[in-house]
């Protein structure tokens, strides 16, 4: 056996961006030790990064650190996009988060540096061939959340939200890599090629009970990542114990991390060559995990995030809390198109791919949206360090109706009307999807869920236009002082991005199709 | 692109244009941006009108082409690439089905805007509302042009929320509470829409409303499940009992304005989707289903017509009135037949002149009066003569009396069920009759409440002066009202053609 291995040095080039970013921002901080320049570097580096990935991206497909056939690291155009997506969002949050730098709440280098460990974790995710590369680079996201959440000084419930966070995240973990080993026991693979292809050539290892506890293990681990019920518990006081741009981080480049697990174990993967089924054909390709077991685990992950989700958000008085319940609320139809897998008719090849590209393009759609609004409750609430009571918004309309106009824009989008047209188009995505899938029940889930989201989505749309109270609310920027300019111009690219996508949502599901 | 093309996309893209250029404008121009919305709906209007020149056949009737798909032959068609992962085209076209409704709409919305200009509703911000009543415009018409499932959905959720924002904002004193539970209802409906649009889609794997009009390629049991889903929703939005109960608040607490696009044109959607859609894409399902539709429209009617009976208040009397005018309309479509749906159409239409005209002169009177309510509204004969000769007419023609446009619709739903024969049409075209009686004893008696007697201290001060702008803007409508009641062809002949294609490519 050949013990040197070439790498492709390519494929590896957004992540060596990425790693080279956090030590950049660290080294800036050391010898310069100017906030300013701190933030410049990190800035350029994301942008670097993600420009990176979209160049690798267009290129071929590229594949290193390979065993034979099967490679830990893959780099598709997919890849390319979900890490540039990675890269812009991490961009987009360091942008939100200088009214927070600049008040001297958190310390700007050590904020700086871990927001770009996470961001590394982010783009290596989305090149991830195996589970422990795949759990390796969750975990590189999310450990320096834990500090970034409690990283306000003086803050108790910063360090709440840490402790919490940390806690349910080390569990999760544990019980990923518990799958893992688990399947690996059964199968002895680790690759998710090889592992379609085990599943594939051998139907009887599902008849053993432990490979459905593994692949249950493995998913119910990935879902605590996405905050999905009954794993919710620690995303709302998280959310609104932490600083808000981490919060934003949270609900949407973290969130996206954990789908794009998600997606990586329960997609599909093409057989490695020379594989034989036990009848003697050759395997198409496959699920990596079975779908007869991912299904109706994720089906019922799905109904009851959704459900309970939406329901807990219509009593919410807090604008974070609000936000993160909604966002457990979204997490459920992101893989309520995986929930088509639990019925036959939803695990043929094309519902399948259809599934995949939907659960994906509704991420996209979800987390810029939710970008957009996390910034405008920022840009609202710029001189105060958390979200505040959805009664502080009131008037906020009239004092700031432009960013007042893209928090407006943005709800509406989360609950899928027009005129935030790029969430409407993420329901008729994820409803599609599950009518190819035949799984016309989960459907009429999805559609009712929308109708209690609209409740309190609109409820808080029109406390921002209502008349303020006489007193101006704590916390709120007097009117005349204007909105840090990091903030508004990421505020308005997050918001001109959702509307092109609105009317251009071909683009986003091109891109996520193709599995 | 023909001529017909650039109408088309100038209907929509007109008052779109002209929303976004009035809520542009700062607050120091509040009156010209209503006066620049005004003018765009004017335009639109125009458009709406030439899109009837160029028909085949010079003018009423349309030539049939000799080949292409049965069932929808639109005078003019667009059909443009727009999402294909959603299966969601570009495809709009206009017959004779949508034509009426599209005039009735452009017509509405420029008296609606007018009216705004004239004067602006509590709180004030004019044009804001006139951008609004722009931006649903285009919904409505949208809907109404639609020749694609995914697009004809995407059109109908666009209503939703301006819709909202007129009542929540512009709305009496039980608003945010009226808006809210009209916001839900309607979603409600439109999500289940949606389900059924991609019911079929799945199933015939094209969303193209042309091609699939008769329900070729779906099987009975889609064509059932899709049904139901279709009939659910539109039966929220018509509304048809007992999904109606957000209309009586919402149509009570709108602004005049809102509320006579609501009653005017917003409840046709649904009527006009389950004709086009319902009957016309899964005509099974429609069949299938007839005998319930029917009995819930006659039971509309009844309890419509009965609520009626025990109102004290008067915008709360009209919209009551709805539920049982559309339950003509519905009873009509249910019996899919020619007569039925040609019943339905000039239903629609009727309803549209005659309560928009009656939720005008009602927002008048309660502007003037400072109550809504029956019992202070006496003797309105006494001090305005002439807004209580117009209450009359309106009453009268809504009550149906041959030769005003009210009748039509109603004689002629009855007439469609009667045809059909049986116990249960037999029963149901009875019963909606007797309803039709009601329909009549209720108005008497609005009338008996309001003009006659004597005056009550609210009316006695009421002035009736100040009203030659409002008299101008029922103008169209009250000489509209008589034109389809003394020559129903006029909105019936454009409608011939394409109710007997749809029915022999149903059958």
């Amino acid at each position: 056996m050949n013990l040197t291995q070439s790498v492709d040095n390519i494929a590896l080039l957004p992540a060596y961006l990425a790693a080279g970013t956090a030590v950049l921002v660290l080294l800036a901080d050391l010898v310069v030790a100017r906030r300013g320049a701190t933030t410049a570097v990190f800035a350029v580096g994301a942008l670097a990064t993600a420009v990176g990935a979209l160049v690798v991206g267009s290129g071929d497909d590229r594949q290193t650190f390979c065993a034979g056939d099967a490679c830990s690291y893959l780099f598709t155009g997919r890849t390319g996009l979900i890490g540039a997506l990675f890269a812009l969002l991490t961009l987009g949050v360091l942008a939100f988060s200088v009214p927070l730098l600049r008040a001297g709440e958190v310390p700007a280098g050590e904020y700086c540096f871990l927001l770009a460990c996470s961001m590394t974790g982010g783009v290596v995710l989305a090149g991830a061939g195996d589970l422990i590369t795949l759990i390796v680079a969750l975990e590189t996201l999310t450990l320096p959340l834990y500090v970034l959440v409690g990283l306000r000084r003086r803050s108790v419930a910063g360090a709440e939200a840490a402790v919490t966070f940390f806690v349910v995240s080390v569990v999760a973990t544990a019980v990923t890599l518990l799958g893992a080993a688990l399947l690996y026991a059964v199968t002895g693979a680790l690759h998710f090629r090889l592992l379609a292809t085990a599943f594939a050539a051998d139907p009887k290892l599902l008849d053993v009970p432990l490979t459905s506890a593994a692949v249950a293990l493995v998913v119910l681990g990935l879902a605590f990542k996405i905050a999905a019920v009954p794993f919710h518990a620690w995303a709302p006081a998280t959310y609104d114990g932490a600083p808000l741009p981490v919060a934003a981080y949270l609900s949407t480049a973290s969130k996206l991390g954990g789908v794009v697990a998600l997606l990586a174990v329960t997609g599909i993967a093409a057989p490695v060559a020379g594989a034989v089924v036990s009848d003697g054909s050759v395997p198409s390709t496959n699920a990596v995990l079975p779908a007869s077991v991912t299904g109706p685990v994720l089906a019922a992950l799905a109904v009851l995030t959704m459900t309970v989700g939406n329901l807990v958000a219509l009593r919410q008085t807090r604008m974070i809390r609000l936000l993160a319940w909604s966002s457990v609320a979204q997490a459920g139809y992101v893989i309520a198109p995986l929930g088509a897998l639990a019925i036959a008719g939803g695990r043929t090849a094309e519902a399948f791919e259809t599934a995949l590209a939907a659960a994906l393009a509704y991420t996209v759609f979800f987390v810029l949206l939710e970008l957009s609004a996390f910034g405008a409750v920022i840009a609202l609430r710029a001189g105060h360090g958390d979200g505040g009571e959805i009664g502080d918004f009131r008037g906020a309309g009239h004092r700031r109706p432009a960013v007042a106009a893209v928090l407006a824009l943005a709800l509406v989008g989360l609950a899928g009307l027009p005129p935030g047209l790029a969430g409407l188009f993420a329901k008729v995505t994820v409803v599609r999807s599950l009518l190819f899938g035949d799984s016309d029940w989960l459907a009429l889930v999805v559609a009712v869920n929308a109708v209690i989201g609209l409740a309190y989505y609109v409820r808080v749309a029109a406390t921002i236009f209502s008349p303020a109270p006489d007193t101006a609310a704590p916390g709120e920027l007097p009117t005349g002082v204007r909105v840090p300019w990091p903030v508004a111009a990421a505020l308005a690219a997050a918001t001109v991005v959702t509307v092109v996508i609105g009317f251009a949502p071909q683009l986003v599901l091109d891109a996520a199709a193709g599995w | 692109m023909s001529a017909g093309q650039v109408g088309l996309v100038a209907i929509l893209a007109l008052p779109a244009v002209g929303a976004a250029v009035t809520a542009a404008l700062p607050e120091r121009f509040d009156r010209a941006g209503r006066a620049v919305a005004t003018g765009f709906a004017a335009a639109t209007l125009v458009v709406s009108v030439l899109l009837f020149f160029g028909v085949g056949g010079g003018g009423f009737v349309h030539q049939v082409p000799e080949q292409g798909p049965p069932g929808i032959h639109p005078w003019h068609e667009l059909d443009l690439t727009w999402v294909p992962g959603l299966d969601l085209r570009f495809h709009l076209g206009l017959d004779g089905i949508s034509y009426p409704l599209v005039v009735l709409t452009t017509l509405l919305t420029l008296l609606c805007c007018v009216y705004t200009w004239w004067r602006a509703p509590a709180p004030g911000r004019g044009r804001t509302l006139t951008a609004l009543l722009l931006v649903i415009e285009v919904g409505i018409l949208g809907t109404f042009l639609a020749l694609d499932l995914v697009l004809f959905f995407v059109f109908f959720e666009v209503v939703l929320l301006p819709m909202y924002a007129v009542i929540a904002i512009w709305g009496g004193d039980r608003r945010v509470y009226a808006a809210r539970k009209f916001a839900l209802y309607t979603l409600f409906g439109s999500v289940l829409l949606l389900v059924g649009v991609f019911v079929v889609v799945s199933a015939a794997g094209t969303a193209d409303i042309v091609a699939l009009t008769g329900g070729k390629g779906l099987s009975r049991t889609t064509q059932l499940v899709a049904f139901t889903l279709f009939a659910l929703a539109f039966a929220v939005k018509s509304p048809l009992w007992p999904l109606h109960s957000w209309l009586p608040d919402a149509h009570s607490q709108a602004p005049t304005v809102g509320s006579v696009i609501l009653a005017g044109v917003l409840l046709k959607m649904g009527t006009y989707g389950l004709i086009r859609i319902g009957v016309g894409v899964t005509p099974e399902g429609a069949r299938w289903a007839a005998p319930v539709l029917g009995a819930l429209a006659v039971a509309a009617i009844i309890v419509g017509a009965l609520v009626c009976l025990a109102q004290t208040e008067l915008k709360r009397l009209i919209a009551y009135s709805s539920v049982g005018h559309m339950g003509f309309v519905v009873l009509g479509i249910a019996t899919v037949t020619t007569t039925g749906i040609q019943a339905a159409l000039i239903g629609n239409i009727a309803h549209g002149l005659i309560t928009g005209l009656l939720f005008f002169i009602a927002g008048a009177i309660k502007d003037r009066a400072h109550t809504g309510e029956l019992a202070e509204l006496g003797g309105l004969r006494e001090t305005a003569p002439r807004l209580a000769g117009l209450l009359g007419f309106a009453a009268i023609a809504s009550l149906g009396l041959p030769g005003l446009a009210g009748f039509w619709g109603e004689a002629f739903g009855v007439v469609a069920a009667l045809r059909l024969g049986g116990p249960l049409w037999t029963t149901l075209g009875v019963l909606a009759a007797f309803g039709g009686a009601l329909t009549a004893a209720y108005f008497l008696r609005l009338l008996r409440r309001i003009s006659h007697g004597p005056a009550t201290p609210a009316v006695a001060n009421l002035s009736p002066r100040g009203y030659a702008v409002e008299q101008a803007i029922w103008a169209p409508l009250v000489v509209l009202i008589l034109a389809v009641g003394l020559l129903p062809p006029i909105a019936l002949d454009v409608a011939d053609e394409p109710v007997k294609a749809l029915i022999e490519a149903i059958s």
